[in-house]
């Protein structure tokens, strides 16, 4: 069971997407998870046959067994099998068992206990975006046929019985696919891993902030200028823009981008930016955009607008859980026009952006009215002094000032 | 489009935004964003929607004009 965050303990596989004698490749979605999050897509980091399954619908720890894979190019290996937990390998993490192999393992501080006991799971399921999306249709999700792998109901299945339903009361089901958001998370749950993971970062890090306020009218211009040339499915959200100009600017201070792990820093390999996102009905996600400093504006909007709609209904994937190097809050509009925020560990830092408000602003001596962005950063004592840390906002500053070059 | 058509492209369009929105109970002047708590994104994906389902190009000035019902009615009637 891969820890998908400082505030998981526990996990249930819902959903296998595999079977017994299937062959992986890192990077599948092998199994869906349900954790307080919602429902997870998780990946493996491990090449070669499926051999054993856990068990559906049990409480497992983190660290836990999930399945064991034969590893590839030794399908006839008699008993040895890797262990895996679909857990990315960290630097912390073993990376070879005794014999040699490829072991994907959890973390040393949680111990993998024995796989349990695999059994037929014979009677019909119903996955839990499956059963959300019927009952939203007014379907009875029990009575759904399952095409799934185990006769497990699928949101392809509700689709198809949605379509043959006489009448769906509110929504056609062809305008709800695009936009579902049934909330794939318990509120309660989420409020106390929220509480727990918050209150381990208060209690444990010793955090210092600061602030800066940019003016924000050179990436304005650019924006409206952009925007006006394109259809609006093609156009950039400020977001985007504060997205990418903190990216930029941590491959200047690597070392606000990373992990405070065993009492020491460890700088990441990549600058994943976990983006916070409010759900509604309460609650918050920040997952990954992978290589956020690497990626053009277009793509960064891509993947904020598809990771907003998975975040919202529930289906976010495991590495996206757990590879943030460091999380930014963007307010937006109609939010406050500052926020301190407080670091997800074991991350060190956090970039929080306010809402933009025409200011007055002084340039070349005169009075302006200037777009004006607040930036502030929290980050971790332990691990850089507020000098560091005052260059990471210069460094955003400094990129929002060349919004061509983002 | 005709007045009724454009209420009803509106409500498919905010019940893949905001399912759990009941459009009934907004008033005609009432600024959807609070109404329904709609952030950037969510306002981008209702512009979006609006523009495919009616075909009326909405340049980003004129956002502010579709924030209410009687706004969006008059704007996309036009």
């Amino acid at each position: 069971m891969p820890s998908l965050g400082a505030d998981m303990e526990t996990g249930k596989v819902v959903q296998w997407l595999v079977k017994p004698g299937d062959r992986v490749k890192p990077g599948d979605v092998v199994a869906v998870v349900e954790t307080h999050k919602g429902a997870i897509d998780v990946e493996i980091f491990l090449d070669g046959v499926i051999d054993q399954l856990a068990a559906l619908d049990q409480d497992m720890p983190v660290g836990a067994v999930l399945a064991q894979v034969l590893p590839q190019g030794a399908p006839q290996a008699p008993a040895p099998v890797d262990r895996l937990v679909t857990q990315r390998p960290g630097p912390t993490s073993p990376t070879a068992d005794a014999g040699g192999r490829d072991a994907a393992v959890a973390p040393p501080a949680f111990a993998a206990p024995p796989p349990p006991p695999v059994g037929p799971t014979g009677r019909a399921r119903v996955s839990p975006a499956a059963r959300q999306r019927a009952r939203a249709l007014g379907l009875n999700p029990d009575a759904l046929p399952g095409s799934g792998v185990g006769g497990m109901a699928t949101l392809a299945d509700v689709a198809q019985a949605a379509a043959k339903a006489p009448s769906a009361p509110d929504q056609a089901p062809g305008a709800a696919a695009p936009h579902t958001r049934a909330s794939g998370f318990d509120a309660v749950q989420m409020r106390q891993a929220i509480a727990a993971a918050m209150s381990r970062s208060k209690r444990e890090i010793p955090h210092y902030y600061l602030s800066d306020n940019i003016d924000f009218m050179a990436a304005s211009d650019w924006l409206e200028a952009w925007n006006r040339e394109r259809p609006p499915e093609q156009r950039l959200l400020g977001a985007v823009l504060l997205l990418k100009a903190t990216a930029r600017a941590l491959r200047e201070v690597p070392q606000l981008n990373g992990f405070y792990e065993n009492g020491a820093f460890r700088a990441a390999t990549g600058i994943h930016v976990g983006w916070a996102i409010a759900l509604r009905g309460g609650g918050l996600v920040a997952p990954a955009i992978h290589d956020a400093d690497r990626a053009s504006l277009t793509e960064l909007m891509a993947a904020l607008s598809d990771l907003v709609q998975r975040a919202r209904s529930g289906r976010l994937r495991s590495s996206e859980l757990t590879d943030p190097t460091i999380t930014v809050t963007s307010l937006g509009e109609r939010g406050a026009q500052s926020v301190l925020g407080v670091i997800y560990p074991p991350q060190v830092a956090i970039v929080g952006f306010g809402r933009v408000v025409p200011c007055p602003w002084v340039v070349d001596g005169q009075v302006q009215v200037r777009p004006v962005v607040n930036v502030t950063l929290a980050a971790d004592h332990r691990a850089s002094d507020g000098h560091l840390g005052g260059r990471l906002l210069a460094a955003i500053e400094r990129a929002l000032q060349s919004p061509q070059d983002l | 489009m005709n007045a009724s058509d454009i209420r009803t492209l509106a409500a498919d369009v905010l019940a893949g935004i905001a399912p759990e929105a009941d459009l009934s109970g907004v008033g005609d002047s009432e600024d959807l964003r609070e109404a329904l708590d709609l952030d950037s994104m969510d306002v981008l994906n209702f512009i979006i929607g609006l523009s495919q389902g009616s075909g009326v190009a909405i340049p980003e000035a004129d956002y502010p004009r579709l924030f209410t019902l009687r706004g969006l009615v008059a704007y996309l009637a036009k």
